[in-house]
């Protein structure tokens, strides 16, 4: 082997630190090849190492009854009953989809879903995350307006072809992701308890087989290229993404599923970030075993490939698996039948060493288990995070609740996103009982046991810069109601951390308070955490991304009709189920109004009450148990008036007459955002009343459903009163009116 | 009855056509791999919605090329019935099975989304459980369905009674607003619709049975 004490301008070209240098010299007992050095490199990335974050992430709460599998794996899995378990986890893919969105994005749904078929599943569902900047900016809109639509049509390209819903999700427009988007990925997949599979070698002597797309050039430090800032530079980037192929991945997941049928394979894991490298190492590393490969046999696209290059590249799907001794045939002739190319490329051994050679010669020899889970851990300085100011820093406007109404249903946030959702098929396998944006989850029925799975992904960057623990509580909070109102138990949840430079004490600041208050919220509402990711650098010159946690929870149903947002008969009661709320000048500046109408960021996020949050989600679902709410909608972003108005939104001409009992200023009364309220239509008023006092919560019935319009009063003077075709216009082709 | 469904390696709707004939209709139903050279028993086959081989070419140009079109053709020479859905659909057509071309969409983007349509004829074996002029809500998922064919083609096809559903939403751009079309035989239909996606009330409509109710009927009495 070739090695040479390395100059620090090749370390520093690695994202290494001098110390971290030192560290590899130590572990290895001499300097480190060229190839290893880049193994090291990518492993100790921020992406695969969790360097910064690992030390806090101890702190969330990761057991529980139904939980199967918890962080550590390629996803979680918690069981769903009946012999079935779901296996669901989220996924980033910021980076590259600044560079290339088309690419970027459907290579981010690739990745994900490898990790739930890695698993034995078999994905049935998947909802993303998007954060782009505004489209309306003046100086940045186009591009932001082009990234948007490449990211759009990357997740379809990929996720129609491969043949999985993209059922739901949430986009959110703000100018600190001008030059970051951010585009992360839930995948969801479900199989029997029994099939579940792991990403863990054993066996001294079973062959390592590498089955999917052949090995080229691209993606060559994708996961050092996530763990840095975007300079000018990175414009240049460009080969560092990789391109995707849905009809190679369709054809691994139908493959990997049937060839674990035959009972020969011994573990498994997909080639994602950092490719063979972190493929080999881990898989050994979890199996206490060594591994060791020779690149001649790896199945390459190009000639003339350094070890360097094959062991570092990201060419997308690819897996590697161990199977049992003798059986190799059985595995074969399943990805023959499936016409993927499957190469035998080494061995499973007994030293704990990863031992790639190249021409038969040793290029890297490293202990797994020191290269895997033994990467430096820092626990970086952390000071206060950035204050926002307390009050409006101009005077705000003089409320006007008629004119405002309108002017937020056709806010980027809050507008109809039916321009990105019918561009994806939401209906693929016929598990899918919700339409995106009619209800406040999506639901996917797992045909085989009679239940259902509900989703929920949710985030709030402007919550969260006013104070990140209590922003990611209320983000908690929200995917649980969301659960709640169409009746499901929220039961576990998955997590992305999108953050800037963790570098930077104010930025860790964030990073830790938000990880603390999901901890706290994710207990008391016993929804553990199953798995997730962590995206930190999350910078363009300097400046950082809000800070960004986004939360995907699962909850379990019976598999029924499921509980819509319209209204759909009149004379129904209207129930505000937690009732009107409080608020005021402080707990105003993060909600939509501040955000569009005053234009501002100020003060703090909506106050929280956790026990009164579980008390109503549990009034909540026992209303729906009841078959007692014919529509339902929770009191989200837009506030009450909002809500109300998305709910007259539906085919139907359903409109509501309300009046609200409460001595609130009026455009904290319609706008506030305090959580802990859900919208119920009912035909029951009294049954609704005797659950919700049961529960000790609020519900007054604020008015009725009507024929025509809706009309929003308090204690009987009209705040504003609109005709739903003035909604509707509003609401439903505003993101097309931007886009185009 | 018994259904054959054929897989090819990038279909993906073959489980849910299996579904709505073998659990909501209520018949027998099997998979077909696609370098199959027969169709074994099977009374109909279903070509179902996907994306037959990856379809970065043209969807369908290659599919027409595989082993079991061969059996497929056959199939329809000799009289059996052949529903085409979706990229079902474009391989018939790639196939010569059925004349036109299905492009992409007039807005050049994928769409899934539950339109309104209407049954074009009632006299076939994919549509005589239908009332005449029947509205049926059905989902759409493609990106390439935008229905194109000559003038001549076109009025051959009113003429002769072979549009066998129409777009009322029309929103792929198809010409004459052709959802569905049968041969000349009267026994191979392409739609792009997803009827096995309108198969029992949770999936939000049921209207997609008649499809599957026709065919049942046609196969019962023949």
């Amino acid at each position: 082997m070739n090695t040479t004490a390395f100059s620090p301008e090749i370390i520093a070209q690695h994202q290494l630190t001098p110390g971290e240098y030192q560290k590899i010299v130590d572990i290895l007992g001499r300097d480190p090849s060229y190839t290893e050095l880049g193994i090291f490199s990518v492993m100790w990335s921020e992406h695969c190492s969790y360097k910064s974050s690992r030390l806090h992430l101890k702190k969330l709460p990761t057991r529980g009854k139904l939980v199967v599998q918890g962080p550590g794996e390629n996803a979680g899995i918690i069981d769903i009953g009946g012999g079935w378990v779901t296996a669901f986890k989220i996924e980033s893919h910021n980076h590259p989809s600044f560079i290339e969105p088309f690419q970027g994005a459907a290579t981010g749904v690739g990745g994900i879903l490898r990790d739930i078929f890695t698993m034995g599943a078999r994905p049935i569902a998947v909802m993303d995350a998007l954060r782009f900047g505004r489209p309306d900016d003046a100086a940045n809109g186009a591009r932001n307006r082009r990234i948007l639509a490449g990211v759009v049509a990357g997740i379809a390209h990929y996720g129609n072809c491969f043949g999985v819903p993209t059922v739901g999700g949430e986009t959110v427009f703000e100018p600190c992701y001008d030059g970051n988007p951010l585009v992360n990925v839930f995948a969801l997949g479900v199989c029997r308890k029994e099939d579940i599979f792991y990403a863990k070698a054993a066996g001294v002597g079973n062959p390592v087989i590498y089955v999917g797309a052949r090995t080229g050039r691209d993606g060559i430090h994708g996961a050092s290229m996530a763990s840095a800032e975007f300079t000018e530079e990175s414009k240049q980037k460009r080969p560092n993404v990789q391109v995707g192929d849905p009809f190679m991945e369709k054809l691994l997941l139908e493959a990997c599923l049937e060839a674990m049928k035959t009972g020969a394979i011994v573990g498994i894991q997909d080639m994602g970030a950092a490719g063979l490298t972190c493929s080999t190492c881990e898989m050994g590393s979890r199996g206490e075993v060594g591994i060791e490969i020779e690149l001649d046999r790896v199945p390459q696209r190009e000639t003339g490939m350094t070890p360097y290059e094959i062991m570092l590249s990201e060419s997308q799907e690819r897996m590697l698996l161990v199977a049992d001794k003798g059986r190799e045939e059985e595995v074969f002739q399943v990805f023959r039948k499936w016409g993927l190319e499957a190469a035998e490329i080494g061995v499973v051994t007994g030293d704990g060493k990863l031992r790639v050679r190249h021409h038969g010669e040793i290029v890297a020899e490293i202990p797994n288990r020191e290269l895997a889970d033994e990467a430096p851990l820092y626990d970086r300085p952390h000071t206060q995070p950035p204050a926002a100011p307390a009050t409006p820093r101009a005077a705000r406007k003089p409320a006007n609740v008629q004119d405002a109404l309108p002017a937020l249903l056709g806010a980027p946030d809050l507008c109809s996103k039916h321009w990105i959702w019918e561009q994806y098929d939401y209906q693929v396998r016929t598990n899918t009982l919700t339409v995106p944006e009619r209800s406040d989850a999506a639901i996917v029925r797992v045909k085989e046991t009679g239940a259902s799975i509900a989703m929920s992904l949710d985030g709030n960057q402007r919550y969260c810069y006013l104070s990140p623990r209590e922003g990611t509580k209320l983000i908690v909070a929200e995917c649980c109601r969301n659960l709640s109102v169409v009746g499901a138990e929220p039961v576990a949840a998955t997590n992305n951390l999108n953050f800037g430079n963790p570098e930077r004490p104010e930025i860790m600041a964030q990073l830790v308070e938000s990880i603390e208050g999901m901890a706290e919220a994710c207990s008391f509402f016993e929804t553990p955490i199953t798995g997730g990711n962590v995206s930190l650098y999350n910078e363009t010159l300097g400046e950082g991304v809000y800070p960004s946690p986004v939360m995907g929870i699962v909850g379990l149903m019976k598999t029924a009709a499921p509980v819509t947002i319209p209204f759909k008969t009149a004379g129904r009661a209207v129930v505000l189920l937690g009732g009107c709320g409080s608020c005021d000048e402080t707990r105003f500046g993060g909600t939509e109004y501040a955000k569009e109408i005053d234009k501002q960021l100020w003060g703090l996020p909506p106050a929280l009450d956790m026990e009164y949050e579980r008390r109503v989600q549990r009034a909540m679902r026992e209303i729906v148990a009841e078959g007692l709410a014919e529509s339902a909608h929770d009191v989200s972003a837009g506030g009450l008036a909002v809500a109300l108005a998305e709910c007259c939104l539906g085919a139907a001409e359903m409109g509501a007459q309300v009046d609200l009992d409460s001595d609130l200023r009026p455009e904290f009364l319609c706008f506030h955002e305090g959580p802990s309220r859900i919208v119920i239509a009912t035909a029951n008023a009294k049954r609704v009343a005797e659950i919700a006092a049961k529960h000790e919560v609020a519900a007054p019935v604020i008015g009725s459903t009507i024929e025509k319009g809706l009309e929003i009063r308090q204690r009987g003077v009209t705040l504003g009163s609109w005709e739903l075709a003035l909604l509707r216009a509003a609401n439903g082709e505003a993101l097309e009116a931007y886009v185009r | 009855m018994k259904f054959g469904v054929i897989v090819f390696p990038g279909s993906n709707c073959d489980h849910d056509a299996f579904f709505a004939v073998g659990n909501n209709l209520g018949q027998q139903a099997e998979f077909i791999w696609h370098d199959s050279t027969s169709l074994g028993d099977v009374d109909a086959v279903i070509l179902p919605g996907g994306f037959s081989y990856g379809d970065y070419l043209r969807c369908g140009a290659i599919a027409k090329f595989s082993p079991v079109m061969q059996a497929v053709k056959k199939f329809a020479t000799d009289g059996g019935l052949v529903l085409g859905v979706c990229n079902g659909f474009q391989i018939l057509v790639e196939a010569g099975l059925l004349p036109g071309a299905l492009v992409r969409n007039r807005g050049l983007k994928f769409i899934c989304k539950e339109l309104r349509l209407t049954a074009g004829t009632t006299n076939s074996p994919f549509t005589c459980a239908a009332a005449p002029g029947q509205e049926l809500r059905l989902p759409i998922a493609h990106g390439e369905g935008c229905y194109v064919a000559d003038e001549r083609t076109l009025d051959e096809l009113e003429a002769e009674d072979r549009v066998a559903f129409r777009y009322i939403d029309n929103a792929n751009g198809s010409m004459r607003d052709i959802a569905g079309i049968l041969n000349r035989e009267r026994n191979v239909m392409g739609m792009m619709p997803h009827p096995e996606r309108a198969t029992e009330p949770l999936m939000g409509s049921t209207d997609g049975l008649v499809v599957f109710q026709s065919m049942l009927r046609s196969a019962v009495t023949a």
